[in-house]
């Protein structure tokens, strides 16, 4: 409702996301929301560390991992969860350019993180021959890492909409709470890799 | 708006309606529907079960069908109906209990109907097509669920993942409302126990379904893309899905309990003109045994050989649900003592839930003990266990709740005589049903058996069990008949039949579509009732007359059900053909279209005038 002025204030308040009642729905159901999937990846962690030694003779995880590679994703994403902040800041501030800015190094940075994992996966497929239905070990590293990388893309579809939805119109608080729910979204992304990287990459090195 | 309202629609108009509707109070006639379908479903396919097994060695159906009737007559009844039926319960009634005019997510609300829906349209479609319903049991152990030809588990697996995806977002729907959206006083120690129990089950939903949704995505790799999580030979382990299942399904069963806890909480309390005795203790008996139904999943498990340690310690968390259980029973029937009692169908049913549950619990305690479960694994005992907790408890709950708030949902109250008969009948035919298969348990009659031999002990048990069958399916009946003729001519209803305590009795049967006029002010525990008692009898408004903003229909959500079904199908019959891929990108297309839509497109709703509800008034 472009004509409704208590949408589009002339700064914005204290915290924007939760201004509106929709606002605080959209706030907290996206918590839930994160709850839920808290469940949904400890369950696909479970099911890895219970299979990650059973290699059926194939590859295991001492021949396949380097951390090289994976640092660099992990400090990709952990950065563009900060940017993802900086955008915030920017949004509390009503300065939407700023905010676009951030938002698409947020989406920049989102895209390396991805090229580099596809670029992994490639890597073990070809020069390993460790696919999926190489054993149960295949099976569950693809679907945790591979779920994992499902919700880099989605949220990256998700930002990218955003960001061109609201190019023309700028900030308000009916899409405030828009972004707010995207950050939190890809900050609850980066804590997973974070686990990722502990629970795959460091104790698969040590095997 | 009210003149078109009232206007004559002709049968599309009025179908479209219920497809686009964003409204709780309709959304929750089409879980009623859809449950109720379901709930018949299942209820048939429990008489072919019971009619094969009324004699020695019969051969009414073959024992394929026999397993696909047993793995679908589970299915249908813990998916498919009891949880539908509850969620358009909370549906119906939990906004007006919190005194909210809506959800926080009508949208949502919405999207979660149709995908439970199509779920179980879809799971269904396995009868017709791909070789013969699934036949792994409702628990779809691997690997006879991994090696289970045909398509029959296929659908098992898309039908509920597509369901269960409905469910979860019913759960958060529920949460974000009950955080948000209270009416002012409405603190959450002055929610009605039903609004309660919508919350902590909302609680389970949110935290258990996940690991549904995991185990599903497993067997499905398993099952179409050659993924090895269950192969033994490729190192997999098969009781990966036996613990993903149960983390699941445990806590399931206090989803399916704990808002029928709730109704009959504030049944007991209305019907017998009392205050709740023990309201805290209600509260947190509840939150407890959510908790603990966390902690209990491997109490399905004993006999797998995860080692006495851990079966102690799933034992004991498991006999410990006894007593914040045991605290509700004495708190309703401590609610009863000294009451003025009404005893119509809603009571009766309240009546016998309190000796059939606690049956049903006592030989809960039983099973928890890990020694003496070796001998009742997988034995009819177990089978009488849970049909007392889910029929005793779930299914008296649902009856008692239709009896008590049909008048609202529907503003004609259902036919007295006729709701006590179907009860009696009912009662009776559920305890000759299962009562005496916990005899036929102990005797060593396993489940999921197709046939049992002649003069071995349980012939009279059996055909004892299937008649308690027909006297159940004629209290169905009964009620069935019930409801069209209350439907064709019931009496109408006023907005406070029961003399109600909380706020939905305090709007007219059925509510308005935006529920309450003036948001109401909450001034105590049971607020109806505290008006009530200072002579006022209507509750005091919390705002001035005003615009009332409401959210607009839409038919994205039924597009986007759509979209994942077509999808279901095409995951399904790709194994047979890569043609049918494209039923997977066309489906996912239309699915991810239609939210790329809601997304872009904006959505603020439209506010009644204030000038239109004065009209109304009048
Ligand atoms: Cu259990």
């Amino acid at each position: 409702m472009s004509h409704d002025h208590s949408l589009n204030p002339e700064t914005m308040p204290q915290e924007p996301e939760k201004a509106t009642l929709e606002g605080r729905n959209k706030f907290y159901g996206l918590w839930f929301f994160l709850g839920g999937e808290t469940v949904l990846f400890a369950s696909f962690f479970g099911t890895y560390i219970a299979l990650r030694n059973s290699t059926a003779g194939g590859p295991a995880s001492t021949d396949l991992f380097g951390l090289g590679l994976v640092f660099a994703m992990t400090m990709i994403l952990l950065t563009s969860s900060l940017t993802s902040v900086y955008a915030m800041y920017h949004m509390k501030n009503n300065d939407f350019k700023k905010m676009q800015l951030w938002l698409a190094i947020t989406a920049f940075l989102g895209l390396s993180f991805l090229a580099l994992e596809i670029y992994e996966f490639t890597h073990y497929i070809i020069d390993y021959g460790f696919t999926f239905r190489s054993s149960a070990f295949g099976s569950a590293f693809y679907t945790l890492v591979g779920f994992h990388g499902g919700h880099v893309t989605f949220g990256i579809a998700w930002l990218m909409a955003l960001m061109v939805r609201n190019a023309k119109r700028g900030l308000n608080l009916y899409n405030a709470p828009k972004f707010y729910t995207f950050s939190l979204y890809w900050h609850f992304i980066d804590v997973v890799w974070v686990f990722i990287f502990t629970v795959v990459y460091l104790m698969g090195r040590v095997g | 708006m009210s003149i078109a309202a009232t206007q004559k629609r002709g049968f599309g108009a009025f179908l479209w309606d219920y497809i686009t509707t964003v409204d709780h109070k309709k959304i929750a006639h089409l879980y009623l529907f859809g449950g109720g379908f379901f709930f018949l479903l299942g209820g048939l396919e429990a008489m072919i079960i019971r009619i094969q097994l009324a004699t020695p060695e019969n051969d009414f159906i073959s024992a394929g069908l026999y397993n696909e009737m047993i793995t679908m007559h589970g299915t249908t009844m813990i998916f498919l109906a009891a949880m539908p039926l509850l969620l358009g319960l909370m549906n119906a009634v939990m906004p007006l209990q919190i005194g909210a005019r809506d959800v926080a997510f009508p949208f949502l609300n919405s999207l979660g109907f149709w995908l439970f829906m199509f779920g179980g349209i879809l799971l269904n479609f396995s009868w017709f097509m791909g070789g013969g319903a699934p036949d792994a049991g409702w628990t779809a152990y691997a690997p006879l669920s991994t090696q289970s030809p045909g398509h029959g588990v296929d659908f098992y697996v898309l039908g509920l993942q597509i369901s269960g995806a409905g469910t979860l977002m019913g759960g958060i729907n529920f949460l974000a409302t009950i955080v948000t959206m209270r009416a002012p006083g409405m603190t959450y120690m002055r929610m009605p126990l039903f609004s309660w129990a919508t919350f902590i089950t909302s609680v389970l939903i949110l935290f258990a379904f996940p690991a549904l949704t995991v185990g599903l995505f497993l067997l499905m790799f398993d099952r179409m893309f050659g993924s090895a999580f269950f192969d033994v030979a490729l190192g997999g382990n098969t009781i990966i899905w036996q613990h993903l299942f149960w983390i699941f399904a445990h806590p399931e069963v206090y989803i399916l309990i704990l808002p029928v806890f709730g109704v009959f909480s504030d049944i007991t309390a209305t019907l017998s003109k009392k205050r709740l005795f023990g309201y805290t203790a209600m509260v947190f008996a509840t939150i407890l045994i959510a908790f603990l139904g966390f902690m209990v999943w491997a109490h399905h498990m004993f006999t797998v050989g995860l080692g006495p340690v851990a079966n102690s310690i799933f034992a004991i968390a498991t006999m410990a649900i006894a007593v914040p259980t045991g605290i509700k029973i004495f708190n309703w029937l401590a609610t009863m003592w000294g009451g003025s009692i009404t005893i119509n169908s809603a009571m009766l049913w309240t009546l016998g839930f309190i000796p059939s549950f606690t049956i049903g619990g006592m030989t809960g305690i039983m099973l928890a003990s890990a020694v003496a479960d070796y001998q009742y694994h997988d034995t009819y005992f177990v089978v009488a266990h849970f049909h007392y907790v889910i029929v005793g408890g779930t299914v008296f709950g649902i009856m008692a709740a239709l009896h008590f708030w049909w008048p609202k949902m529907f503003g004609r109250i259902l036919h007295e005589g006729m709701g006590k008969l179907t009860f009696w009948l009912f009662f009776v035919g559920f305890h000759l049903t299962f009562f005496v298969q916990h005899f036929l348990g102990l005797m060593g009659m396993p489940r999921r058996y197709w046939v049992f031999l002649e003069d071995q002990g349980l012939d009279t048990g059996n055909m004892v069990s299937t008649i308690g069958a027909f006297l159940m399916a004629v209290g169905v009946v009964i009620f069935l008949i019930n409801v069209f003729y209350t439907w064709a001519k019931g009496n109408k209803a006023p907005a406070d039949p029961w003399d109600g305590r909380s706020l939905e009795w305090a709007i007219s049967s059925p509510p308005p579509y935006y529920n309450f006029k003036q948001t109401p002010l909450v001034r105590g525990l049971d607020p109806l009732w505290v008006e009530k008692m200072e002579g006022k009898g209507e509750i005091t408004p919390a705002e001035p007359l005003g615009d009332i903003h409401m959210p607009n229909s839409s038919i994205l959500p039924f597009l986007i059900s759509l979209g994942f079904t077509i999808a279901g199908f095409g995951f399904i019959f790709q194994v047979d053909h890569s043609a049918y891929l494209i039923l997977v990108f066309a489906g996912i297309g239309l699915a991810l279209l239609s939210m790329l839509i809601r997304s872009l497109k904006d959505d603020h709703g439209y506010h009644i005038k204030k000038e239109e509800l004065e009209r109304e008034a009048d």
